[in-house]
């Protein structure tokens, strides 16, 4: 019994490995093939970067263009550039003289990510307990208010909660005569509340509407009469059989909420005057700085792709039902 | 024919020719009680009895109007900029008051005491005390305010500090003045004044620092013209008399427009890309998806790698990349690039629904015996395949277009969608925003009918998922 176990087990992490190499893979093509759009893209936009006041006769322009090989041939600087983002190297940035994109992403990603860490805590806690509050309370008021709530936060733009947040906090901080909540900028973990929860609110609002069906759907599964007729306490079977087989949902929601909190950053950072990732992103699309938006494209790109991977595998690991090497096209 | 004809004893060499004739039909046996329904008159009494998704319904069909009829009914020019009229609130009725020429600025000099302290070093210039009693000395007007206050012992100069909030220590607001001298105790201010309410701190000062004390007042700039003005209208004009005023209903923004007209204006954008965006998409992924769907094998194959491609890449930041891309010269308008670059990246979801649809479809029974009968390709997919596939489609279209209209105010409000001065409902938030803490309503009207708008179209989504297809029906 016990070598019969130990084989399984083997086989299992095997199939196991090939499905994360094979994935790890298709995520590399994946995002060679956005790198390789994104180049093509910056290179079909009209004019060039070395337009307007810094090239400003031929011998500066030949020079800049040699500073960002943009004197080679296309599908020289196209090797180029894959090379070396290959080797982690995004160029230079062009408005700011020698600032690199690797250093850009170094020191602005970690306070984008920080408040998207906070972002998905808030909008799964967020939604795990309104979603459980609205299914069990289910028909009645609070299921209602909640499901109000819901379709608001699905419906109202991240700006407008983030401008109204903002008002409300100046009002009290005017009315406390003291400040309560910072209302913009970085810095202390306080700075994060607010926008993390703004970042947060409409994937809580589609996390609170799957736990709540999900939940629903579990209610009358066979496994839950059981447990009743056990004569199990409505607060045991809630704990230990209906919140943990319901969340399953949830977390398959999170590999898409992890994409729209990071590009909801964009709007946050910038209400909110917070030194991210994203608002640099927007920035460099203003300038039509090329190496940032391509290097910030590519990162984010790449970003997003490795997290839905690593979402999946989590998600292959903590629920034994699903067969992550069967059944499941790539 | 009845069963007792089998059971019958009689040899089959009596049996007349008679008993194979048809059997005459007596009455009807067999019928639909009610008449009958078709598949979408059923959908339509299902989404009927919905009220929601009915409401929903009224108000797309509103809002349509709006923006379509909009410029008819309310004809004021969204791009007319009237700069003595900015940032105003929602009014009905408008009129405006003619003040009175505002009488000579004398400064007022305080002659008993000395213009700098003899001693400067006795007095530390931030304990220096606040001024007291300050006050306006004509009536406050969009012309010009004075204000007056008595002289601070110790102080070489003063400052003036004008704000659209209560000064607390440290935001007094904008310094908008200096007095020179410790006895000059008046200053006249002219600088843009605007209708409202404004707050001025004076802080009294001692070489160069400024003192913690300071003095407030609130001042009401009235609704007002000058004299000046008001002859240019009317020639005739007295002071003291009201003239009539075009009215916004929503209020101006910051450049002195109407509101309501950019809003129908920023409508129509809005609504546009709203509704093409996800029209021509979803035409794009129905015919990809069902040439897929249909022929299957290689076909299939190359294009659903190519769906999956696509799919791959990040959606906000390859549309703002796009953007980039075909984001025109000076001039225009950027609604176009916006549009294909939504398009470009929006059709592999309707695609791989209808390839599933048509996939599943393809194999059923009342297809197959289509096919039996000699249907051919053509008949199959417009007679069968398709229709079959509407419902579900018709909700994704549903459901597409809030997040096509979101799309659109997300990029609008970072300023990477709609370029100015064309409106649209996010670039009108993000023109907002920027004075949301002082005149509220410039946000408020535009991000209110954003959110109803989406809120109607998801509501009607819903509605239309649960009429169309039962199966699918949410548990709410």
């Amino acid at each position: 019994m016990k070598a019969f176990d130990l084989h399984t087990l083997i086989i299992w992490e095997n199939t196991m490995l090939t499905y994360i190499l094979k994935r790890l893979a298709a995520g590399a093509l994946t995002v060679f093939f956005i790198a390789s759009v994104t180049f093509g893209a910056m290179h079909i936009v009209p004019g060039d970067p070395l337009m307007g006041n810094k090239a400003t006769n031929a011998e500066i322009r030949a020079n800049l263009a040699r500073k960002y090989g943009l004197d080679l041939p296309v599908h020289q600087q196209y090797l180029r550039y894959m090379g070396n983002m290959m080797k982690g190297d995004f160029g230079i940035s062009f408005t700011q003289q020698n600032r690199s994109v690797n250093d850009i992403i170094v020191s602005h990603f970690p306070i984008s990510a920080s408040l998207g860490v906070l972002a998905v805590i808030f909008a799964t806690i967020g939604g795990i307990l309104f979603g459980s509050l609205a299914a069990v309370f289910r028909g009645r008021a609070t299921d209602r208010t909640v499901m109000l709530l819901v379709i608001l936060g699905i419906s109202v733009p991240s700006f407008v909660f983030a401008a109204l947040l903002q008002f409300g906090m100046t009002e009290l901080n005017q009315w406390f005569g003291s400040e309560v909540l910072p209302i913009g900028g970085w810095g202390t973990p306080l700075h994060m509340l607010m926008p993390a929860l703004v970042l947060g609110l409409g994937t809580m609002a589609f996390l609170t509407r799957l736990k709540r069906s999900s939940l629903l759907e579990i209610v009358n599964q066979d496994y839950i009469r059981t447990a009743k007729a056990k004569g199990l306490s409505p607060l045991h079977i809630f704990f230990s059989h209906q919140l943990r087989n319901s969340v399953l949902p949830v977390i398959t929601y999170l590999g898409p909420s992890i994409a729209a909190i990071t590009t909801g950053g964009f709007v946050v950072e910038s209400v909110f005057a917070i030194p991210g990732l994203g608002r640099y992103f927007v920035q460099a699309v203003q300038q039509l700085d090329y190496t940032v938006i391509m290097g910030l494209t590519v990162f984010y790109g790449a970003f997003l792709v490795f997290m839905v991977i690593v979402v999946d595998i989590v998600y292959g690991l903590i629920d034994p039902r699903i067969s992550l090497t069967k059944g499941k096209s790539s | 024919m009845s069963s007792s004809s089998y059971s019958s004893s009689d040899s089959l060499a009596l049996q007349s020719a008679s008993a194979f004739e048809p059997a005459h039909r007596t009455g009807q046996t067999q019928g639909l009680s009610r008449p009958s329904l078709s598949y979408w008159k059923d959908a339509w009494l299902r989404l009927k009895k919905n009220k929601q998704a009915l409401l929903s319904l009224w108000i797309i069909v509103g809002l349509v109007a709006f923006s379509l009829l909009g410029p008819w009914i309310w004809s004021a020019d969204p791009s007319e900029q009237v700069l003595s009229r900015i940032s105003e609130g929602p009014t009905l009725s408008s009129s405006v008051t003619v003040l009175p020429p505002l009488p000579e600025y004398q400064e007022v000099i305080r002659e008993d005491i000395p213009a700098y302290p003899e001693d400067p070093s006795v007095f530390n210039p931030a304990q220096l005390p606040a001024p007291q009693n300050l006050r306006i000395i004509t009536a406050p007007s969009p012309e010009g305010v004075q204000l007056q206050w008595e002289p601070v012992a110790g102080a070489d100069g003063y400052t003036i500090y004008r704000g659209s909030f209560v000064p607390s220590s440290g935001q007094l607001g904008i310094p908008i003045g200096d007095v020179d001298a410790g006895n000059k105790v008046s200053y006249f201010d002219q600088f843009d004044i605007k209708m409202g309410t404004v707050h001025y701190a004076v802080v009294p000062k001692l070489s160069g620092e400024e003192s913690q004390e300071f003095a407030s007042i609130e001042v009401t700039i009235p609704r007002a013209m000058t004299l000046v003005e008001a002859q240019l209208l009317r020639p005739d004009v007295q002071p003291g008399q009201s003239l009539p005023q075009v009215a916004h209903p929503l209020g101006t923004d910051y450049l002195g427009r109407d509101l309501l007209a950019r809003i129908i204006a920023g409508a129509r954008v809005s609504l546009f890309i709203g509704f093409i965006a996800p029209l021509l998409s979803v035409a794009i992924g129905i015919v990809i998806g069902g040439i897929a769907g249909f022929f299957g094998g290689r076909t299939d194959a190359i294009l659903m790698r190519v769906t999956d491609f696509v799919l791959a890449l990040p959606f906000l930041l390859f549309m703002i990349l796009f953007k980039v891309v075909l984001g025109g010269g000076p001039g225009e308008n950027g609604i176009i690039p916006m549009l294909i670059a939504m398009i470009a990246l929006s059709w592999t979801g309707p695609a791989r629904l209808t390839r599933g649809q048509i996939l599943q479809l393809r194999e059923s029974e009342f297809v197959q015996a289509s096919k039996l009968l000699g249907a051919k390709p053509l008949y199959l997919i417009f007679r069968h395949l398709l229709p079959n596939t509407l419902g579900v489609i018709l909700v994704s279209l549903t459901f597409a277009i809030p997040s096509a209209i979101f799309t659109e105010a997300f990029l609008s409000f970072i300023g990477m969608g709609v370029v100015p001065p064309t409106p649209s409902w996010g670039s009108l938030c993000n023109d907002g925003i920027q004075t949301f803490l002082t005149h509220p309503h410039e946000f408020i009207f535009p991000a209110l009918i954003i959110s109803i708008t989406v809120l109607a179209f998801n509501l009607l989504g819903d509605g239309l998922r649960d009429a169309l297809d039962p199966k699918m029906r949410s548990l709410s």
